[in-house]
């Protein structure tokens, strides 16, 4: 997912808040409904107590959230954040989203609002906690004005402030136009943690009844008066380019008003609903330049992560001593190779956006994950100066990180500004989604480690061989070459940039590299990144010392993280709960897998069985999490356990593979997520350990493959090493 | 133009008999509480029932409709989210970024009045819906919860 440090690459917006009026959502909608419908930015004509907080005198708490919910619930946890030190009636609290623009007019007062990373808590968590705060004082001292008293005197709890001596009582909504006009206090002081009363419980989210009922509104739900729909083909194969269409052949269908070339590799139907638009476009002759990249397969790409694999040159990631020397100097090596494949992120919502254009004004109605780049794209693509346009946030159904890309929004843009003054939605078919994706990078990693008498790891060598993200998506963030992030998990200890993805292990002798081979297969941030790779390779590997020196796989792991006590931490108590050590019955196994990825740390046993004909059951697994401060505990087992739905889906089924140039999966029917009935039984162990902020969206996904590889190893003795199982043979 | 029996109303769909239930749905009938997903009757967020059958309406012609078919989408499961589905989905907080719901929730609701009380196996075999984000382990327990079943821990 983005990591959001390229401050320097974006451009910057002021503009105008209000969206402009008069939509409307079809007529099962009354129109007055609309813009409590749709995000629209933050209500800038209501007075703030500051940027963060607006009370309203019936007492509800809007509380604007900068970040975007794609499903992990950050508009709750950074709202509890807020409300805590705000002191406020958590069932008064309300939520809007201000627009790019409205935080560039205002000079960035809700910082950052990309969302990725597993960064909208920890990245957030000081700056949101002093802005309700600092409300709260505002408040308080709006209070104490009014009564003349001094402001230390009064106390604020539920909403309500209270000064003691003289038994005073009034609410936060009867003070906030007052309060909205305090000086903010220039002296913000934040709540120990032991006295958090909202930070740490598992609150309800604030977005579910919407969500069961049909009323919520997504990016393919927007409906404007006079609205066009749009679907798109771009070229299959990429860098390929768009040489004709032949617009006859479609122009006399049902609805269909424009066929149109969008960029140089795109063509696209407008047409009054979407399915007239898709079915022409289905039916659309069209002659596409392939390019350069017409034959390459999947073999291809892998011969050449393979090559890479001992070649010469490699950036190093993390280097301690001389393992290659200690390696060839111990009793006992051991050697293995393994590979992951490309993956499509697959959100449940097909990409989508919505833009109207004119010669002075571009807006675009999208769910993103990234509202500074869709507005810099927005603009790039209008043809307008950033503070004509703005970008409105909508809700995401669902990001895992595809939806911090621009791509769709580019084209929506370049559609709309061939149709000045209509509005048009764009809407990817599932297929195009699925063609056209930001993938997860393919790799290929070989492991060597030397062991000594003692069963000692002497020396690992750890190299992998294939894409880097960076060098594709932010090109600026490579340091001399090198893609750090590539070594997600591996880094050392106190890395300057990257400390939060360090290795969970000290080896006496390490060399981590990378040798960057790069495809025209477009790579993107796929939940949990270069973890997922990163933790199979590592993970698998270490207990494949482990059998080697004929070791436990936990007594390995205890010994290698001696200095590492949070980590070890929950490794021991995942173990523990999943029965580490307990006999199995035949064809059932347990398998571990620890990691430290986003700032936290995670581990995993996993219980699977196997039967003799090769059907693979995964039945539980125990995860542990320790993300220093848990925000709220019920949503932190809802993403570790969606989490694992992600990485058993990659695990089994998904690949996505290459045949003269283009992928070759085109929907669910060829690349399968998991499904309920193959879903384990999840317990998940929620050890905050204070002290510091770790993310939660994405760390535990690390861990999902190599518990469930290991497990698969030890119930069967079968060690795959290639993704996905479902191209492993299981059979006794 | 084809008559639709939609949520207890009849509505007029001036629609190709090919278009799928769902884009008539959508797109006509303003219904927007019924998901587009994959096209192709694979992920389910496209549930509705006919006739209390659930149907992905993706791959469900209108010309194959008739008029006299009851169609309940999720936004006529019930009035102010009272179905039991919905007060279970409420109270375990099932949804992550909700787009598939709309179908997990039709899905759900058909399976308890088919079976009042699911066994885990006819969870499995109902619910083949797909959700991203990883709902599963919430969708079951919010079903039993839904269906009374007790001695479970939801």
């Amino acid at each position: 997912m983005n990591l959001e440090f390229n401050e320097s690459r974006r451009k910057f917006v002021i503009t105008t808040a209000a969206v402009s009026g008069g939509m409307s959502f079809g007529f099962a909608l009354p129109s007055g409904d609309v813009f409590a419908q749709v995000q629209k930015g933050a209500d800038l004509t209501q007075p703030e107590v500051n940027a963060w907080v607006v009370i309203k005198p019936d007492d509800t708490v809007v509380i604007r959230i900068a970040r975007s919910e794609m499903g992990q619930g950050t508009l709750t946890g950074l709202a509890q954040m807020v409300a805590e030190e705000l002191e406020c009636d958590w069932s008064k609290v309300t939520t809007e989203q201000p627009t790019p623009g409205q935080n560039l007019a205002r000079k960035r007062i809700w910082r950052d609002m990309s969302t990725g990373g597993s960064r909208g808590i920890r990245g957030s968590h000081e700056y949101v906690r002093q802005g309700g705060a600092a409300a709260r004082q505002m408040l308080i001292a709006a209070a104490a004005q009014e009564w003349n008293v001094p402001a230390a005197e009064c106390s604020a709890a539920n909403s309500v402030i209270t000064h003691a001596a003289s038994g005073r009582k009034t609410t936060y909504g009867k003070v906030a136009a007052v309060a909205a006009r305090m000086e903010p206090p220039k002296d913000v002081q934040l709540k120990a943690p032991k006295d958090w009363k909202l930070i740490g419980k598992g609150v309800a989210r604030l977005d579910t009844k919407e969500k069961v009922n049909g009323s919520r509104i997504y990016g393919t739900d927007l409906n404007l008066p006079g609205m066009l729909n749009a679907s798109i083909k771009a070229c299959p194969v990429f860098g390929g380019k768009l040489v004709s269409f032949d617009e006859a052949k479609v122009s006399g269908m049902p609805g269909v008003k424009h066929v149109l070339k969008v960029g140089d590799n795109a063509v696209v139907v407008v047409a009054d609903t979407w399915w007239r638009a898709n079915k022409a476009l289905n039916a659309l002759p069209i002659i596409w330049d392939n390019g350069p990249n017409a034959n390459v397969n999947s073999a291809m790409i892998a011969e050449r992560n393979k090559a890479g694999l001992d070649a010469t040159e490699a950036f190093i990631g993390n280097k301690v001593g001389d393992a290659s020397a200690a390696i060839a100097a111990a009793p006992k090596k051991i050697e293995a190779v393994y590979s992951y494949p490309f993956q499509n992120h697959a959100t449940m919502e097909p990409m989508n956006a919505t833009a109207l254009w004119s010669a002075d004004k571009c807006e675009v109605w999208c769910p993103t994950q990234n509202g500074d780049a869709a507005l810099s794209a927005a603009s790039t693509a209008a043809g307008l100066p950033l503070d004509k346009c703005d970008v409105y946030k909508i809700n995401l159904g669902g990001g895992f990180g595809r939806r911090g890309a621009s791509d769709y929004i580019r084209q929506v843009v370049s559609i709309a500004k061939q149709l000045p003054g209509t509005p048009v939605k764009l809407i990817w078919s599932r297929e195009e989604d699925m063609l056209q994706g930001a993938y997860h990078p393919v790799t290929q990693c070989k492991l060597t480690a030397g062991i000594d008498a003692q069963g000692n790891v002497s020396g690992l060598n750890m190299r992998i061989s294939g894409q880097s993200i960076l060098a594709t998506v932010i090109p600026t963030l490579l340091v001399n070459g090198a893609d750090l992030l590539t070594f997600q998990g591996l880094l050392p200890v106190g890395h300057e940039r990257f400390g939060d993805h360090a290795i969970s292990y000290a080896f006496d002798n390490l060399t981590i590299d990378h040798a960057m081979r790069n495809t025209h297969v477009p790579p993107g941030f796929w939940r949990g990144v270069n973890a997922n790779q990163n933790a199979i390779y590592m993970e698998c590997f270490v207990d494949e010392i482990a059998h080697a020196s004929n070791q436990d796989a936990l007594a390995l792991r205890q010994k290698l993280m001696a200095k590492n006590p949070k980590g070890w931490a929950v490794l021991k108590a995942a173990a523990d709960q999943g029965g580490w050590g307990k006999p199995t019955p035949k064809g059932t196994g347990r398998g571990l897998a620890a990691y430290y990825c986003f700032g936290a740390y995670i581990a995993a046993c996993a219980e699977v069985s196997v039967s003799a004909t090769g059907k693979l059951t995964v039945k539980r697994i125990v995860a542990a999490t320790d993300s220093g401060h848990a925000v709220n505990p019920k949503q932190i087992a809802h993403q570790v356990e969606g989490s694992f739905v992600y990485g058993l889906g990659a695990l089994l089924h998904q690949e996505c593979t290459v045949k003269d140039g283009r992928i070759e999966q085109d929907n669910f029917t060829t690349y399968q997520p998991l499904r309920l009935s193959e879903m384990p039984k999840i317990e998940t162990i929620v050890m905050p350990s204070g002290g510091f902020w770790g993310g939660v969206g994405e760390p535990t996904i690390a861990v999902a493959a190599p518990a469930v590889l290991n497990a698969i190893f030890n119930a069967t003795g079968k060690r795959i090493r290639n993704l996905p199982i479902k191209n492993a043979d299981l059979k006794a | 133009m084809a008559k639709l029996n939609v949520n207890g109303k009849t509505i007029d769909v001036a629609v190709e008999p090919d278009t799928p239930l769902l884009w008539a749905l959508r797109e006509q009938g303003g219904l927007t509480g019924t998901k587009f997903g994959c096209g192709v009757a694979q992920c389910g967020a496209c549930t509705v029932h006919v006739d209390g059958v659930p149907v992905r309406s993706c791959v469900m012609p209108v010309g194959a409709v008739k008029p006299t078919q009851k169609i309940v989408t999720i936004e006529g499961l019930s009035k102010d989210s009272t179905h039991a589905i919905q007060k279970a989905w409420i109270a375990m907080d099932v949804p992550q970024c909700g787009y598939c719901q709309s179908g997990m929730i039709m899905a759900a609701a058909a399976l308890l009045k088919k079976k009042p009380k699911p066994t885990d196996a006819d969870i499995d075999s109902a619910m083949t819906n797909i959700c991203r984000c990883g709902t599963y382990q919430q969708v079951r327990n919010a079903i039993h919860m839904a269906a009374g079943n007790v001695g479970r821990k939801a």
